[in-house]
């Protein structure tokens, strides 16, 4: 009965060997660094000799705001919610500074921009915290409250010029010796608050605690709605970082600016191993995750292809990882 | 249908089956004979359930062969399973909630005279097919899945802890349909915890351990002592017994009660309950299925706010809003359902951290050594076997209890309220429960102990207040709470009163008898106010 | 307490439990009908002369959004969620349109039938991807979108082409009674002849089964697999009737999506369909879009700049939530 018991071999062929799921399960970031290098040197051998400090500054300045909108999208998926409206916020952030820097200067149009996204995070966190409000259902609802506030005021302001301050310019969108763009000053400090809030500290902890077993973070004595409400107003100011970064590197305050910035910041977290069901992943993979989303639209970019095609790609390499991760995570 | 030579009607052989680094199965057998009612068992992570959800294609094994009547048969799901006449009822019936009884017949193609035949067997004829199953209470919807299954006239019939939680008179009528079943050609694969269930309607039992078959029973007189021995393996740790141990009342006299109930209610479930529990003790509660023993470690626990009377720690009153104030207060909380209390995709580390972090003025930097240390002083405490390293989900039954116990051991325990911590545990990982339980009362903690094993009481407990239709109605001090004592209270009868013959069967009948009255409860002779 | 009468009582509690429930289903619907005939008065009231034409621009202006309500409500109550469906209207349009350009009317019907069976297989696609991956419907659903959206800019990547005269015909005008706009009648039409033969056999049984708890459901027989597949294909081909509609009602194909996708969720939220599964129809969503469209159309008569009229539907969407689970968290207390 024994030779009977050794005919398994049931499981797939790809990904089947333990090594593998082990690679994937305890060192996701090997794979996908992994997968970001192949993108660097296909890049390379599509136009010989792109890849440079230039390239680099430009793929670091492209990633860094995706990067910040990825991070909201995975402290939120850590706790099993999500979080869309940090396109309306990134948008209103840069739009307000730009309509108030002439007239009251920027630093007061950064501090009513970051007041005014730690609003809306306020409400959606006291939404989903305290009224149990499903995260995709606030965070959509509050998208389209502030995105219609913001239009509704850009009317009213229509006299007023529009234009985005130099300081934020420089900072969106230059490099230092072509090779480190001024925007991982933001950067730099923000993603190491994340990274250590999630690993060292007790909030860190939290987030991942009810996003794994609400009922048991609860019995332990952990109030959620705090850990919400703190959450989504974190993840407002980081959306309003973003929009300041994204309107200084398009040099454009727009109403729909980061619009466009929704589904890729969820996909970088989702490509970087967080798992949209909570209590599973973490901020480096969500860095490496928007990296190879950048790497992969520049070397479409460059081969000629158009958007049509980086969409089809982006969506087919986002099922592909996930299908990956959900493979080597899951059991039975 | 033509049986082979073996005359098998299911046969099972070398099945395996591993969840990662966990293996569930390893080369187990089963081999079930026509007209038979054979009896799987085995301690808690033993394989029976992976078993029977392999048997019925809900999962698939990754090695053996499967023959029904010597043929050999692979099944995808349940649905094909069915089709081969391998029909399982789980623990959480199959119904789906948000659909009514008849829609769920529907969903399941069961026809519906058979259906109602066998529901007016089991007793539950007054049913509403047009109610939503939702709705349904949770004993009747374990019913109509057995009737729903019956009427489909499965050849083989596999009831996964099917009585746990049944109403004493509906466990009655289904051990009676079971045993009906036998001497035909059917047969039906029975799991229970209680040993008696077996003795009275099983012919053999196939005993697993550590996911292997380690051997075969029939099922006769004093064949109990065997099947245990099998399931075991090797000794069962010796408690001390009550008498062996320090009187609680010299240790509680002149003390101040860590913690007073003074006539808590919670709406008509819990009604006037007091109580003190002293620093040292370990205070057992027994109860009946639903007397309001869920309310009271509700209140206690900070789940719940009681409608009426008052809480006091250490002698000065306390109000809990939230589970977070019963723990500042000292009060910590093991829940029966592990999986209430675990974050299963976190680390054993993480899972006994969990209650450190969770004040706001704890959000910031994590102390990692003196983390470690407390850590680590209770996976030894509680000899948690941390081999399969990762998350918590990979470990097995009873070291998923002992890291929800250790929680709170890792933070110093004061006063734990143990809600029947030994559900569905394997006895050894109990017994060293109780050690524990023991050792945490000598240092001075005090210990609040419901269990629905009422032999738990005199091994654990210094004394044992008893709850019967939401009030305390006996007090029994360790050296008197034998089973029967026990029973008598739960029942509300007072001692020397004639019982009921059916209480008297269930008595010896069903070992835990931690099951709801046939009848409700005034309805007796004996009601709570005739005790006055 | 009275032994003898408590199994009385709890069967009184449990039918009052019974009809409070089936009360408090069609309450919501009912609610959302009164709410509905408010609005309409109260439009009436604001402009007097609102009337066929108004009634006209309602329906037509409606038929999109609806469909594509019907769709995420099928496929919400069988537990998932699609957040393609906006890109999936936008490739059936520009596919129909592209083909229709300057083609006979025969050809044009093969098109029409042609590009049903697409919707189908798109949805097959999105639920397939989600049953064989395992990955998380909201996860799978977004990737997608970004698929069947960079189709649809491929196959045009500027609105264009052309529709059928009589598939404009279809979805402009009233039929008998000039109250009657035939939008309204194909909407009618389309949920009668397909969602409700489903609905009733056991394919619907097995989506609401599913959405309801995969596990019970799974283990009652059902092939939790192949309806959720189904569930989805039958969202796709509601969403190519969406998209075909927008084709009908603007005459051409446009590549970019619309706001279709967030407002179907917001829509069928307000409907009564539980984001968890297994419970609400489809006639609440339908309502839901019409309420949420004549708000828009109150507003521009009452000269309210149209972003506070986004303003106000995020305010709504936010509101029904929060009251829904306020009073849930009230039930759950009492």
């Amino acid at each position: 009965m024994r030779g009977v018991a050794g005919t398994s071999g049931a499981r797939s062929p790809w990904l089947g060997t333990a090594a593998w799921r082990g690679l994937f399960s305890d060192r996701p970031m090997i794979p996908l660094l992994a997968l970001l290098a192949v993108l660097v040197v296909a890049s390379e051998i599509v136009r010989p000799g792109i890849v440079g400090p230039e390239w680099i500054g430009i793929m670091l300045r492209a990633a860094v705001p995706l990067a910040i909108l990825a991070g909201c999208q995975t402290l939120t998926m850590l706790t099993g919610g999500i979080d869309l409206s940090v396109g309306a916020v990134a948008s209103m952030a840069g739009f307000v500074v730009a309509s108030l820097a002439a007239g009251s200067g920027v630093p007061t149009g950064i501090v009513i921009a970051l007041v005014a996204a730690a609003l809306a995070g306020l409400v959606s966190g006291i939404g989903v915290g305290v009224f149990r409000v499903h995260p995709l259902i606030m965070t959509l609802g509050m998208s389209l409250v502030v995105l219609g506030l913001v239009n509704f005021w850009q009317l009213q302001t229509i006299t007023t010029s529009t234009g985005i301050p130099g300081e934020f310019r420089t900072v969106g969108s230059s490099t230092l010796a072509k090779i480190l763009p001024y925007s991982l000053v933001v950067f730099v400090p923000l993603a190491a608050i994340i990274l250590v809030g999630l690993r060292r500290t007790g909030y860190g902890r939290l987030l991942y605690a009810i996003g794994d077993n609400p009922v048991a973070a609860r019995l332990s004595g952990a109030r959620s709605w705090q850990i919400l409400i703190v959450l989504y107003v974190v993840s407002a100011l980081l959306a309003a970082a973003a929009g300041f970064l994204i309107s200084g590197l398009t040099n454009t305050a727009s109403v729909s600016l980061a619009d466009s910035y929704v589904l890729p910041s969820v996909a970088a977290a989702v490509i970087g191993g967080t798992s949209i069901m909570g209590g599973r992943g973490g901020f480096a993979g969500t860095i490496v995750g928007a990296l190879i989303l950048t790497v992969l639209s520049s070397l479409l970019t460059s081969l000629g292809y158009p958007e049509a095609v980086r969409q089809i790609l982006f969506g087919s390499i986002i099922v592909a990882v996930a299908a990956a991760y959900t493979r080597v995570t899951t059991e039975s | 249908m033509t049986l082979t030579t073996t005359g098998l009607l299911l046969e099972a052989t070398g099945i395996s089956k591993t969840y990662g680094a966990v293996v569930a199965l390893k080369c187990a057998s089963l081999a079930v004979r026509p007209g038979e009612v054979h009896a799987l068992m085995g301690a808690n992570g033993a394989g029976k359930s992976t078993l029977v959800k392999i048997l019925t294609g809900a999962v698939r094994p990754d090695g053996g062969t499967i023959a029904v009547h010597g043929r050999p048969r692979t099944v995808h799901s349940p649905a094909e399973a069915r089709r081969s006449g391998l029909v399982s009822i789980y623990q959480e019936p199959a119904l789906v909630p948000d659909l009514d009884i008849r829609s769920n017949l529907r969903l399941t193609e069961t026809p519906l005279e058979p259906f109602r035949h066998w529901l007016h067997e089991l007793g539950l004829e007054d049913l509403d097919l047009s109610s939503i199953a939702r709705r349904v209470p949770l004993a009747s919807l374990r019913i109509i899945d057995l009737a729903r299954a019956l009427a489909i006239e499965p050849d083989v019939l596999m009831l996964d802890e099917m009585t746990a939680a049944l109403p004493a008179n509906l466990t009655e009528r289904v051990l009676e349909v079971i045993g009906r079943q036998r001497g035909g050609d059917r047969s039906v694969i029975f799991i229970s915890h209680r040993m008696i269930e077996i003795a009275a309607v099983c012919d053999r039992a196939t005993v697993l351990r550590e996911g292997e078959t380690v051997g075969v029973v029939d099922v006769t007189e004093g064949s109990e002592e065997r099947i245990v021995e099998l399931m075991l393996g090797e000794g069962v740790v010796d408690m001390p017994t009550a008498a062996e141990r320090r009187a609680a009342a010299a240790r509680a006299s002149g003390a101040t009660a860590r913690l007073t109930a003074r006539d808590l209610s919670s709406g008509t479930k819990l009604s006037d309950v007091s109580f003190d529990l002293y620093p040292g003790e370990v205070l057992g509660v027994v109860a009946l299925e639903g007397q309001g023993q869920d309310e009271l470690f509700d209140i206690l626990a900070g789940s719940q706010r009681p409608s009426g009377g008052e809480l006091l720690v250490d002698g000065a009153p306390v109000s809990f809003h939230h589970p977070a104030d019963a723990i500042r207060a000292g009060l910590v909380y093991v829940p029966a359902d592990r999986a209430e209390a675990l974050l299963m995709q976190r680390s054993v580390r993480e899972n006994i951290a969990l209650p450190f972090t969770a004040r706001i003025r704890r959000w910031g930097l994590i102390n990692a050594g003196d983390e470690h240390r407390k850590v680590d002083r209770a996976i030894a405490t509680l000899q948690i076997d941390t081999r399969a390293h990762g998350e918590v989900r990979r470990l097995s039954g009873g070291n998923q209890q002992k890291v929800t116990i250790a929680r709170w051991v890792a933070g110093g325990v004061r006063t734990m309220l143990c809600f029947d911590p030994t559900r569905g545990i394997d006895i050894r990982t109990k017994n060293q429960i109780y050690v524990l339980l023991r050792d945490l009362a000598e240092a001075g903690a005090a210990v609040l102990f419901y269990t629905s094993e009422l032999k738990e009481v005199q091994l654990v407990c210094d004394r044992a207040i008893v709850i019967f239709g939401g009030r305390v109605v006996a007090e029994i001090g360790a050296a008197n709470a034998d089973e029967a004592a026990l029973l008598h209270a739960a029942y509300n009868l007072r001692s020397g009163a004639l019982m009921p013959e059916q209480i008297v069967a269930e008595a010896t009948a069903v070992e835990a008898a931690v099951v709801v009255p046939a009848d409700p409860p005034a309805a007796r002779p004996t009601g709570p106010e005739a005790d006055r | 307490m009275s032994a003898a009468t408590a199994p009385v009582d709890s069967g009184r509690v449990a039918l009052a439990g019974l009809l409070g429930s089936s009360a408090r289903r069609n309450a919501w619907i009912l609610g959302l009908l009164g709410f509905l005939a408010l609005l309409l008065v109260f439009t009436k009231l604001i402009q007097p002369n609102y009337g066929v034409p108004g009634i006209q621009g309602l329906a037509i202006s409606v038929l999109p959004l609806a469909l594509a309500a019907v769709a995420q409500a099928i496929v919400v109550i069988s537990g998932g969620i699609d957040l393609s469906i906006g890109s999936m209207m936008a490739l059936i349009s520009v596919v129909s349109a592209t083909l229709m350009a300057g083609q006979s009317e025969q050809f044009d019907v093969a098109v029409v039938v042609g590009v049903l069976v697409l919707g189908l297989l798109l949805g097959a696609v999105n639920g397939g991807l989600a049953v064989v991956t395992r990955v998380p419907d909201i996860v799978v659903t977004l990737a997608m979108s970004f698929v069947w959206a960079g189709c649809a800019l491929l196959v045009a990547d500027s609105p264009g082409g052309g529709a059928a005269q009589w598939l404009k015909d279809l979805v402009t005008g009233s039929i008998g009674n000039e109250w009657i706009p035939k939008p309204a009648v194909v909407l009618v039409a389309v949920v009668a002849l397909i969602w409700i033969p489903v609905r009733r056999s056991r394919l619907g049984l097995s989506i609401y089964g599913v959405g309801s708890d995969r596990l019970a459901a799974f283990r009652s027989g059902v092939s939790v697999g192949r309806t959720r597949i189904l569930a989805y294909a039958l969202m796709g081909l509601f969403a190519a009737l969406a998209g075909l509609s927008l084709t009908a009602s603007t005459g051409i194909g446009t590549p970019v999506p619309g706001p279709y996708t967030l407002m179907s969720v917001a829509a069928i939220v307000l409907g009564g369909v539980s984001l968890a599964g297994g419970r609400g129809g489809v006639f609440g969503p339908i309502v839901a879009v019409m309420i949420l469209q004549i708000i828009r159309t109150d507003m521009t008569f009452l000269d309210v700049d149209t972003n506070l009229a986004t303003v106000l539907q995020g305010l709504i969407l936010i509101g029904v939530v929060m009251i829904g689970s306020i009073v849930q968290i009230r039930r759950a207390r009492g």
